[in-house]
Parts: structure tokens; C-alpha cells; sequence
């Protein structure tokens, strides 16, 4: 069985999660936020997690490599509010082994 | 004022289901919802995206999927009132509703489903000081175009990378006196075509395009008179009758939530062992906008809850009246248009 990894999540009320991520569900950040309900229902994953809203931005808050922003990941940042260097789409980062330990801050509701 | 048995809040696949639902026990609906066009979720964020989970469908394109609705509660005749929010709620001695718009136009109805998936979609603002002030009382800050002859003539600044600005952009070139895009970077997230299009106008002079650029603040005392632009760490300013930024939309449960209805995380509490009825007797809620243990927000969860909230209205609306449940295979349909649809009869032929 594929092994679950730790994701550290502070939430926009400031307060820090470490969770246990499964690697074997196709999951990405936003959905392991919404299945541990850490943001109030409604304000993340609008669009599906197409990579369209934006309400699932979050912060990167530690060196573990990521994959490479894609275009559409790339171009809606460029659209949205409160976008920071270490920004990222919770949506477009799906759960690997390889981000074991990612520690991640949700971006403000915009 | 617009009558109906049941008034549906709530244009997406759940709220046009439940037409074709009613239809079947003779009751008439008639739908409000605050964007243009019908289809929900499914039309405004993901029209040409194939869902893989309807029953009888091996793949089906979002878009593809409402026509098909549309086309099957057709000879329900239901009305529409697009593009208008519901507001306020009232109800009545008699157990009926009026349910108002913020464009004021009522409704009265029977019995009430709010079938809001997400709630409204409002536009994402962006952070700029003042605002609030410039967005009232035609001040000169538009998030939606209703009606492009109000710029005619008119200097116009839209902000936005996405298709609603290259589109209306383009569109306004022949209305507006002149028109500035700005975007805050040089590629576009649109349709080719679109994309193609502002390209050319821009080389014909009619759309002044600033990229990369950003909004960052307004002049004007009554209302605006220009817009400060950064322009790759430089300021520059645009005199403008209008600022329109559109920036995409974001759900919003919105006035919904002040109707006395019991709201947990952002959706409406209903009896889901009955009938999906909230906490108001006569006011039901369907779709993605409710929760009960266990809720699922899919599609097919929404059409279920549409087929049992029907059948609540229909005893509601005939108490004592026993409604048998029958089969369209065998019963057929007749729709509000005099039109019937049944399965063909067997050909009967004699042996001799
Ligand atoms: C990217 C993406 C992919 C999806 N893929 C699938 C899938 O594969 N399978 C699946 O089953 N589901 C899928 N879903 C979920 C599915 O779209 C929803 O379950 C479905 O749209 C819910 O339908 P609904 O009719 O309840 O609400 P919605 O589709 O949200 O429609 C609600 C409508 O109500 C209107 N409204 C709200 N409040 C008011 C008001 N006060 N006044 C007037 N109008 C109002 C809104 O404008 C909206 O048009 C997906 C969702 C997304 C975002
Ligand atoms: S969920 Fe919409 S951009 Fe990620």
C-alpha cells in the first residue's frame, strides 16, 4: 500500500495542521483542505480545481521541490489578489511522495 | 406579478430537473437566476469539460448536458427571470410566497425550492482604495455590462486577462468612444479568435492595450475621471468615463442567508430522511446548496433531491389527494403544450 505523507497547513486563521496526506487518491492540496474541512465550505475549490478561481492560493512556506507552474496555474496568479513570490495553486499540486513535508499557509479569502 | 406553483431559485441542472419532475404531477415552475444564462456551475465554469459520472452517459460535455435538459422539461413550459437575484422572501397568511428580485420583480408561488448550488456569483473585486465609492450610484466602477449603449461614447478602461475582457473589449470598440485594456501580463487566457481579434484592433488603433499593467488607483471627486496605471514600475494616467475590471466571479450564498433559513457550513440545513424541506415549511432547498449527513455534491444527488421535493410539493398542494407513483415508460408524458409523449404501442395484428 502506498504510504501517506505529512502536509503542514496553517489555516487563514492563523492556526497550524500537520496532516496525513494519501499519495494513492489522485489528490491534490486543495481537495486534502477541503476533505479535512480547514477552510469553511464555499470559499475553496470554486472552480473545480481547473485552476480558475484562485480561492485555493496558498503560500509555500519550505524548500521541498515542487513541480513546475504550468500555463494555466502561472497565468491565474497573474490575475489574482494577495499573490506573493512563494505563491502557488493548492489545485495544481497533487500528492506525491516527493512533497512529504511540504508546509503550505492558505492565502486570504479575496 | 409572476405566478407558479413552485418558483425554483436556482437555474442549474438540479433547479431545471426539477421542472421536468414537477411537470409529471401537473405542477408549473418557473425559475430565477442571477446569471444570463441557465445551466449553473455547469454553463459558467466548465461548459466544454466532459462529466463521466451520469447515469446512462459514458461521457457527457458539461454544455451538451443543459441543452439536453432544456430540451427534455421543454414542453413544461417553465418561465424564466434571468440575470435578476432573488432577494427578499415573504410569506404569506395562506402559506404561500412572494419572493422579490433586486430588480423588484415578484413572484408568487406555491412553494418555494432554492436550488442555489454555490449561491450567486459575484465578481471578484480587486484591492483598490476607494473602491467602494466609485462602485455606487454609477460613479464610473462596472463589474458586469448589462447594457454596452450606456458606454456609447463614453472613454472606457477594462482590466482582465480572461475571455469576458477580451470579449467585451472588442464588442465595446464600436460602441464606446475609445477603449483601454489593461492586463497584468502579455499573454491572454482566452479564445484564440478573441485573443486574435484585440491583436488586430489594437494594430488599428481602436483599442489601446497596456501590458504588463495594473489599475493601482482612481481621480475624480464625484466620480471618476481617471485611472492611475503601473506600467512596468512606472505610473501613468487615463482619463475614463468607466473602469470595468472583470476579474471572474465568486460564489456568494448572499442574501439567501438572511431568510431565516438554519445555514451550516455556507449551505441549508434540510430533512433529507423526508423531502429536503428547511427549517421553513413550504421552502425546500436542492442541489448543491443544501446539507444533511452524508451530503454529496454531484449532479445526480441534486436530480434525486429535485424528484423528492417534488412529490412533498405535490401533497402539500393537494393534501388528502393520493399521488400513485407511475412510470413515463408506461404513462407517458403530457406537457403543458398540449404535446404527449408516450412509448409506441405494440402493432396489433390478427392471426388467422
Ligand atoms: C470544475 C467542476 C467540475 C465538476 N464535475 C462534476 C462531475 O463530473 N460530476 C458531478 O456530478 N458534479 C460535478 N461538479 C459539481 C456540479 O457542477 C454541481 O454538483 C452542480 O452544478 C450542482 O447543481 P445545482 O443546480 O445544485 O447548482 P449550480 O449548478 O451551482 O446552480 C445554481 C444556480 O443558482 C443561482 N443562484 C444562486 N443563488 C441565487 C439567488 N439568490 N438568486 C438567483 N439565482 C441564484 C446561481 O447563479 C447558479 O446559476 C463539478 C463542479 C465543478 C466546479
Ligand atoms: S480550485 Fe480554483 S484555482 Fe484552484
Amino acid at each position: 500500500m502506498a504510504q501517506d505523507i505529512t502536509i503542514t497547513i496553517t489555516d487563514r486563521e492563523g492556526v497550524t495542521h500537520e496532516v496525513q496526506a494519501p499519495t494513492d487518491m489522485n489528490m491534490s492540496i486543495m481537495e486534502l483542505v477541503r476533505a479535512y474541512e480547514l477552510a469553511p465550505e464555499g470559499t475553496i475549490g470554486i472552480c473545480g480545481g481547473m485552476a480558475m478561481c484562485a480561492s485555493c492560493q496558498c503560500y509555500v512556506l519550505n524548500e521541498v521541490p515542487l513541480p513546475e507552474k504550468g500555463p494555466d496555474e502561472e497565468a491565474m496568479l497573474w490575475e489574482a489578489f494577495n499573490v506573493k513570490e512563494n505563491s502557488r495553486l493548492g489545485c495544481q499540486i497533487h500528492i506525491t511522495e516527493a512533497i512529504d513535508g511540504l508546509a503550505i499557509e492558505l492565502a486570504p479569502e479575496a | 406579478m409572476i405566478e407558479t406553483d413552485i418558483l425554483i431559485i436556482g437555474a442549474g441542472p438540479t433547479g431545471l430537473f426539477a421542472v421536468f419532475e414537477a411537470g409529471l404531477l401537473k405542477l408549473k415552475c418557473h425559475l430565477i437566476d442571477a446569471l444570463p444564462q441557465i445551466g449553473g456551475q455547469l454553463a459558467e465554469l466548465y461548459p466544454k469539460k466532459p462529466i463521466y459520472d451520469i447515469p446512462g452517459y459514458p461521457e457527457v460535455l458539461a454544455g451538451d448536458l443543459v441543452t439536453n435538459l432544456m430540451e427534455q422539461i421543454k414542453q413544461f413550459q417553465p418561465g424564466f427571470t434571468l440575470g435578476e437575484t432573488a432577494e427578499t422572501i415573504e410569506k404569506l397568511e395562506d402559506g404561500t410566497f412572494i419572493v422579490t428580485t433586486n430588480e423588484g420583480t415578484k413572484h408568487h408561488a406555491k412553494a418555494i425550492a432554492i436550488a442555489g448550488g454555490l449561491g450567486t456569483f459575484e465578481p471578484r473585486k480587486p484591492i483598490l482604495k476607494d473602491l467602494e465609492f466609485y462602485e455606487k450610484e454609477d460613479r464610473g466602477v462596472d463589474y458586469f455590462i448589462k447594457d454596452p449603449e450606456k458606454y456609447r461614447g463614453k472613454n472606457v478602461v477594462i482590466s482582465g486577462g480572461g475571455d469576458s475582457a477580451l470579449d467585451w473589449s472588442v464588442f465595446l470598440t464600436d460602441v464606446a468612444a475609445s477603449v483601454t485594456l489593461v492586463h497584468r501580463r502579455n499573454e491572454f487566457r482566452g479564445a484564440l479568435d478573441s485573443v486574435e481579434k484585440v491583436q488586430e484592433l489594437k494594430s488599428l488603433g481602436k483599442i489601446k492595450l497596456i501590458t504588463p499593467g495594473e489599475v493601482v488607483g482612481f481621480k475624480g471627486s464625484e466620480r471618476i475621471e481617471s485611472v492611475d496605471i503601473e506600467v512596468n514600475g512606472a505610473r501613468m494616467n487615463v482619463v475614463t468615463d468607466y473602469f470595468i475590471p472583470l476579474f471572474g466571479l465568486t460564489p456568494k450564498l448572499g442574501a439567501i442567508a438572511n431568510w431565516g433559513l438554519e445555514i451550516e457550513k455556507n449551505a441549508i440545513k434540510v430533512n433529507n430522511a423526508l423531502d429536503y424541506q428547511t427549517n421553513i415549511d413550504g421552502i425546500y432547498a436542492i442541489g448543491d446548496v443544501n446539507i444533511y449527513p452524508g451530503k454529496l455534491k454531484l449532479i445526480l444527488c441534486g436530480f434525486h433531491e429535485a424528484t423528492l421535493m417534488c412529490q412533498s410539493v405535490y401533497n402539500r398542494i393537494n393534501p388528502g389527494k393520493k399521488y400513485v407513483l407511475k412510470y413515463t415508460t408506461v404513462s407517458g408524458i403530457d406537457g403543458f403544450d398540449g404535446t404527449r409523449k408516450e412509448a409506441e404501442k405494440a402493432v396489433v395484428k390478427s392471426i388467422d
